[in-house]
């Protein structure tokens, strides 16, 4: 069917004046980082020419290279422990059918509602006592357990048909091959889903990161924003934003690329 | 034969039953394997930690945590009449008025607008869904020069047009509109995802129908896309809720706080009374009060939610 175009032209103009005013904020800062001071004091909205020296102070003065390798590390080591422990726990729920096993998914989900911030302080003193403040382990070994990831994957796993299974047991196979070389190769797009939102999730992470870590040498990089923003009292604001720039652009590549299948997994997960 | 038999028989059951009841404890003990990893992280980051809060919760501690008198409900008492947490559970519940809800009307006419089926519709969808990939910190630093008393774009623009300028972060009137503002913009993207998912997922042949039967572009809406919405946006209108109430970076970032308390949100308010004051009893029973709430709205979801969703 087509539309009108009266219709056309209305939706189009709702649509760019929509987008712009929403990624007005994220065009404005990444215009600062290539502009002068000068051009910032005077209110520049387009730098007067470019120059990357915004950029080039940013990394000279912080080691953001050092956080930003800390956060890759913190949010890949995230990332596979989810998906590890995640599909590990979906496929003993949906294949192997056990006494208490209803118990223990209700358990699972019960952990929905718990959150994070409200355990914050044992959870800090666990880390402190295990010596893992400051440690690639304190940052990422509490976010392992999932239970929306091991939702969703239930779900997925659930379409697997049972014959497979039982096929799988006649010709001998045991749990972990069939989990490994049939249920996960199925599941690979739930999979991907999960990885990505873990990455996104495990990288802009914030109040965990800012008290497990106290030295440089293991802070992530949304913390090391926090400390750029809170040190350059000088109103040198091209050279917050070019850090700021460079925090994004990871997840924001990440997400323009999986954004469809994000889509598509988390409304998956919500609606079943 | 028949005397020998019964008993043979019998040793044949027993035998059976033995095997089916070691099938039963070996498949136990698999599907426990399989489970071994999340029990045992959800044991030490979970469950140990919510008893250990509700355990503080009843005691004064030392600067480093450990427990030294206990108090009883004394915390909960102090809390309950202390100006400072019954101003932070305001400004939060308030919050939670201005974000959530404005969050999810801007992010349900935009997943409107994206879900035609228009040239170039994929390049405004990933424009809407963006601030997702933005992390708090990022956000916070944009809106941080957007609110900058003299060089920021919203006074910029209230001078243009005559107006005196606000002092956005500054002042005790404007700080938590201008810190919700700034969260309603980080969590459109996540909103908007979710809810085009809900559009799209809604059958065409509905739309199909009506037209021939000449409805309306906004009758349509109200009688077709926003009933088969429902679920989802049930679904986003919980985890919208859920999340303001653990709202934290940007707080920490824009305003840490202030002015005046006016910014000190359930989460700030237990990190700082933790962290900063070293008052780790009552924080704790902060934190207690923080997850009953997420608890009440939780259970409030499932209640509903049993009866409102449709399982396939």
């Amino acid at each position: 069917m087509t539309m009108s175009l009266r219709r056309k032209v209305i939706l189009y103009c709702l649509l760019v004046v929509s987008a712009l005013f929403l990624f007005a904020p994220t065009i404005i800062a990444f215009s600062m980082s290539f502009m002068t001071n000068q051009d910032i004091m005077t209110g520049k909205i387009i730098p007067t020419s470019i120059s990357f020296e915004n950029y080039f102070h940013v990394f000279q003065r912080f080691p953001l290279l050092k956080y930003m390798f800390n956060s890759f590390v913190v949010s890949i080591a995230i990332m596979l422990g989810q998906l590890a422990l995640a599909s590990l726990a979906a496929y003993a729920f949906v294949f192997i059918e056990f006494k208490g096993r209803d118990v223990l998914f209700f358990l699972f989900i019960a952990t929905m509602m718990v959150p994070f911030e409200a355990l914050i302080i044992p959870n800090f003193q666990t880390i402190r006592d295990l010596g893992w403040i400051d440690s690639y382990q304190g940052l990422s070994i509490p976010f392992f357990a999932m239970a929306f990831g091991t939702f969703l994957l239930r779900q997925n796993f659930k379409q697997i048909p049972k014959e497979l299974k039982e096929a799988s047991e006649i010709a001998g196979m045991g749990d972990l091959k069939f989990y490994l070389t049939v249920v996960l190769p199925v599941a690979r797009t739930s999979l991907v889903t999960l990885g990505v939102y873990g990455f996104l999730t495990s990288w802009n992470m914030y109040l965990w990161p800012l008290l497990a870590t106290t030295d440089n040498e293991y802070r992530t990089v949304q913390i090391g924003l926090r400390q750029l923003q809170s040190q350059e009292q000088l109103n040198e604001w091209g050279v917050i934003m070019a850090g700021a720039i460079i925090v994004v652009i990871p997840t924001l590549i990440l997400l323009f690329v999986g954004q469809k299948k994000l889509q598509q997994g988390l409304a998956e997960g919500a609606l079943k | 034969m028949n005397q020998l038999a019964i008993p043979h028989d019998h040793l044949e059951t027993l035998e059976l039953k033995n095997t089916l009841k070691k099938q039963k404890i070996l498949r136990w003990l698999k599907g426990m394997l399989f489970l071994a990893p999340s029990i045992i992280l959800f044991s030490i980051f979970l469950f140990y930690p919510l008893a250990r809060s509700i355990y503080l919760s009843f005691f004064l501690t030392n600067n480093t945590g450990v427990p030294t008198v206990f108090v009883g409900f004394e915390n909960y008492i102090n809390i309950f009449t202390s100006p400072i947490f019954r101003n932070s559970l305001q400004s939060t519940f308030l919050f939670v008025l201005y974000t959530v809800p404005g969050a999810i009307i801007i992010s349900l006419f935009l997943a409107i607008i994206a879900n035609e089926k228009l040239k170039g519709i994929g390049f405004f969808r990933t424009m809407f869904s963006s601030t997702m990939g933005i992390s708090v910190a990022a956000a916070s630093v944009f809106w941080m020069f957007l609110f900058h008393p003299t060089m920021g774009w919203l006074n910029q623009i209230l001078s243009y047009v005559g107006v005196d300028a606000i002092g956005w972060l500054t002042d005790p009137k404007w700080a938590l509109l201008s810190v919700s503002i700034s969260t309603i913009w980080m969590n459109i993207g996540f909103t908007f995802l979710i809810l085009l998912g809900g559009l799209q997922s809604i059958d065409r042949y509905l739309y199909e129908s009506a037209d021939i039967d000449g409805a309306g572009y906004f009758y349509q809406l109200r009688r077709i896309t926003l009933p088969m919405l429902s679920p989802t946006l049930f679904f986003v209108i919980t985890v919208a809720l859920i999340n303001a109430f653990q709202t934290f970076g940007q707080i920490d970032m824009l305003t840490r706080g202030g002015p005046q308390n006016q910014t000190n949100l359930l989460v700030y308010s237990i990190y700082r009374e933790a962290f900063m004051n070293y008052q780790y009893g009552p924080a704790s029973a902060q934190a207690i009060v923080l997850f009953i709430i997420i608890l009440i709205i939780t259970l409030i979801q499932f209640k509903l939610g049993e009866r409102k969703v449709h399982y396939q």
